[in-house]
């Protein structure tokens, strides 16, 4: 009796112990993204199902205390972003934002999270400049960035005896990242950048630019645009019957994108990507669980919240506190595996490195069920394409 | 920078022209409905968008609902969709529209607005923002072998088809009996109303027609670009700038700035893309200070 006594109070005050590390006693995620816009099919809904899946895995509950998720649009507009994160530091304790399919957006609110303290998980926003000069200790950019995809493709492309280039680039800050990061590791490969046609932000009609494209006899038309520009690009270099003899390379497409583009006008193409679903058991079956709720298969930016969702909580778990600046000093420590990052390790400056795929979309007739679009042709190893620390970022300059 | 051979020159504007097409159709819709209703449709685009979604509907939706033998294809749809776009725009009319004539511009312009935003909100819940892919008619597939370019047929297609539409349209207005009633009308419907003249039924007609204008434009639309709930939105900027330089309400501007604007952006496209938004309005504002009215418009 007095043993069971004991043993109840022991137990108590343990769970109590841990539960006091938990500020507010709430663990809260915020998944901060574009729901009505041009980024809502790669982002949206389907990265709150996402983050929902992580938090179900951990039993709903960290170190005792509860997961609460909160989700919000922010329109793709930076002082949108900015005032919604405001309010949930303040006043709904939110721990960490994640997602922003825009790079802008989430700089915004980067700079915010570290003056409350807290951690900001970028997965959709890819613009390097997350990893530059507004760099901060408590950001991760988590699935991938313009540098590692730009690359991954680009690389290939050259290797395969593909040396010139013609870009047609979206004309703002993604676009112009896409394009630098790309022409950076043509250079250096050996490759050579022929010229550039930069359209406005949304392209609409890309017949000048494939013209032009085609003008230069460049092997390769990079597409530095995303969403559907890239969509509408593809469908109409095919049009022009550009394919036949040049190379079209999106740099960043993802499988929402090629979902809707078919495999008819697709196939061929070479992409990279963080993650893709039929890659191995561990990605299927998640992607499986994640098909039954959103009817589509996950797009990598909608796993990556997922997988900084649970690693979050992960860290927050062997940290035994949900302290921003523990937390992501544990997420340091941790080698990140799992359905959708391989071998990941966050850099100080907040570079999540980890295996990247190179992949080839499949013909129409190897395509054996909906959603089966890519051959994987290489893992790339995250040093070989993630960028080298930015020295604009002080966090390296230490 | 400038140098471009003459063959790439002839096939760049080539592409403004087919462009300009769609920019005339549109506007030629939106003037044709200022003139006599005194609307500014801001759901044109709307409109647009959904003659493309009912071209798509109709191809991939309808058979797996009904059977294969219900297959609407894209010559069908070119008629159907139009008619049923251009039906919608009349009972639009008919129960809030005709409300609103005796108010300021500003009610017909937000109104208009609320329903493009809504049905942009319904087809984005219920077909997503990627878009759907539309392939042209067997029948136009492929292309013509210019010397200077490679030109898919369905674009020489679309710019023969729309020209031959902006003619009849033309001519209608223009140059028939019916035409000259539409054109009093604009001048003074009470008066022409006193000479017994079926005024508000004439009014809802012309609202169905260049609704249906823009259904047609969507559906030659639908193989050109994806077939997505924004498609119409981004595209009724640069109309509206076309309609205001041509002049409001002005038939034969319409069609001409739409034509004009098409190869002033493709040739921007062409030298310096990233002005290639821009330049449709940079225009605008050259036009409205030398021409307040418009290009082709009357001072009233």
């Amino acid at each position: 009796m007095k043993l069971t006594h004991i043993a109840a109070c022991i137990a108590s005050c343990l769970a109590f112990g841990a539960h006091a590390q938990v500020s507010d006693n709430v663990v809260k995620i915020g998944v901060l993204n574009d729901l009505s816009g041009v980024y809502s099919d790669l982002s949206g809904q389907g990265s709150v199902i996402a983050a929902r899946l992580a938090i179900e895995e951990m039993g709903g509950k960290v170190l005792g205390a509860p997961i609460e998720l909160i989700f919000a649009d922010h329109q793709n507009k930076p002082d949108v972003a900015a005032n919604l994160a405001r309010t949930w530091f303040d006043q709904e304790k939110v721990d960490m934002t994640t997602d922003f399919p825009t790079a802008s957006t989430a700089l915004a609110v980067m700079e915010i999270a570290k003056q409350k303290n807290r951690v900001t998980m970028p997965s959709a926003g890819l613009a390097t400049a997350i990893l530059g000069e507004r760099c901060n200790a408590l950001t991760a950019q988590w699935t991938t960035n313009t540098y590692a995809l730009a690359a991954g493709t680009a690389r290939a492309l050259v290797k395969e005896g593909k040396k010139s280039f013609y870009f047609v680039t979206a004309d703002y800050t993604f676009g112009h990242s896409l394009e630098k990061d790309a022409t950076e590791v043509i250079n250096h490969d050996g490759g050579k950048v022929l010229g550039v046609s930069r359209h406005p932000f949304p392209g609409g009609d890309f017949s000048s630019y494939l013209l032009k494209a085609q003008a230069s006899k460049a092997d390769v038309i990079a597409l530095a645009n995303a969403g559907n520009d890239t969509i509408n690009a593809i469908k109409q270099a095919n049009e022009y019957g550009i394919t036949r003899k040049q190379v079209v390379a999106p740099l960043l497409a993802y499988i929402s994108d090629i979902h809707s583009i078919g495999l008819e006008k697709a196939q061929g193409m070479y992409l990279s990507e963080a993650f893709y679903w039929d890659f191995d058991d561990k990605s299927r079956a998640w992607s499986r669980k994640f098909f039954e709720k959103a009817k589509r298969m996950p797009t990598s930016a909608q796993a990556g919240v997922y997988s900084a969702t649970l690693s979050y909580l992960k860290a927050i778990e062997a940290a035994k506190t949900d302290e921003a600046g523990a937390v992501m000093a544990q997420l340091r420590k941790m080698t990140i595996n799992d359905a959708v990052i391989r071998n990941g390790k966050l850099r100080a400056d907040g570079a999540l490195v980890h295996d990247m795929l190179l992949l080839e979309v499949k013909k129409p007739s190897e395509s054996k069920e909906p959603w089966d679009y890519y051959k994987v042709k290489a893992v790339l190893k995250g040093e070989d394409v993630y960028p080298a620390p930015n020295p604009a970022c002080a966090i390296n300059k230490s | 920078m400038f140098d471009i051979s003459m063959n790439a020159l002839m096939a760049q504007l080539l592409v403004g022209l087919i462009n300009g097409c769609f920019y005339a159709l549109l506007s030629m819709g939106l003037a044709i409905i200022f003139g006599l209703l005194n609307i500014i449709n801001f759901a044109h685009g709307a409109q647009f968008m959904v003659a493309a979604f009912l071209a798509w509907m109709g191809f991939a939706q309808l058979p797996l609902l009904l059977g294969p033998e219900f297959k609407i294809n894209f010559w069908l749809a070119l008629i159907l969709a139009p008619l049923i776009v251009g039906g919608l725009g009349i009972l639009l009319e008919k129960t809030l529209l005709k409300r609103l004539y005796h108010l300021d511009h500003l009610y017909g312009l937000l109104l208009t607005f609320g329903i493009a935003l809504m049905l942009e909100g319904a087809f984005r819940h219920f077909y997503g923002i990627s878009g759907l892919n539309y392939d042209p008619p067997e029948l136009l597939r492929g292309g013509i072998d210019l010397d200077f370019m490679f030109l898919p047929t369905y674009r020489a297609f679309v710019v023969v088809f729309s020209l031959a539409i902006c003619f009849i349209t033309w001519y209608l207005f223009e140059r028939t009996k019916l035409g000259a009633l539409l054109r009093a009308g604009t001048e003074n419907a009470k008066l022409l109303q006193a000479f017994g003249v079926n005024i508000p039924l004439m009014i809802t007609l012309t609202y169905g027609f260049g609704v249906a204008l823009a259904g047609v434009a969507g559906v030659m639309a639908a193989p050109i670009m994806q077939v997505n709930p924004l498609m119409g939105a981004n595209l009724l900027n640069i109309v509206f700038a076309v309609v205001v330089i041509g002049g409001l309400g002005s038939i034969l501007g319409a069609i001409f700035t739409g034509l004009a604007l098409g190869l002033v952006e493709g040739l921007t496209k062409v030298f310096y893309p990233e002005a290639a938004t821009v330049v449709v309005f940079v225009v605008m504002a050259l036009v409205l200070l030398t021409r307040p009215a418009g290009m082709f418009g009357k001072e009233k």
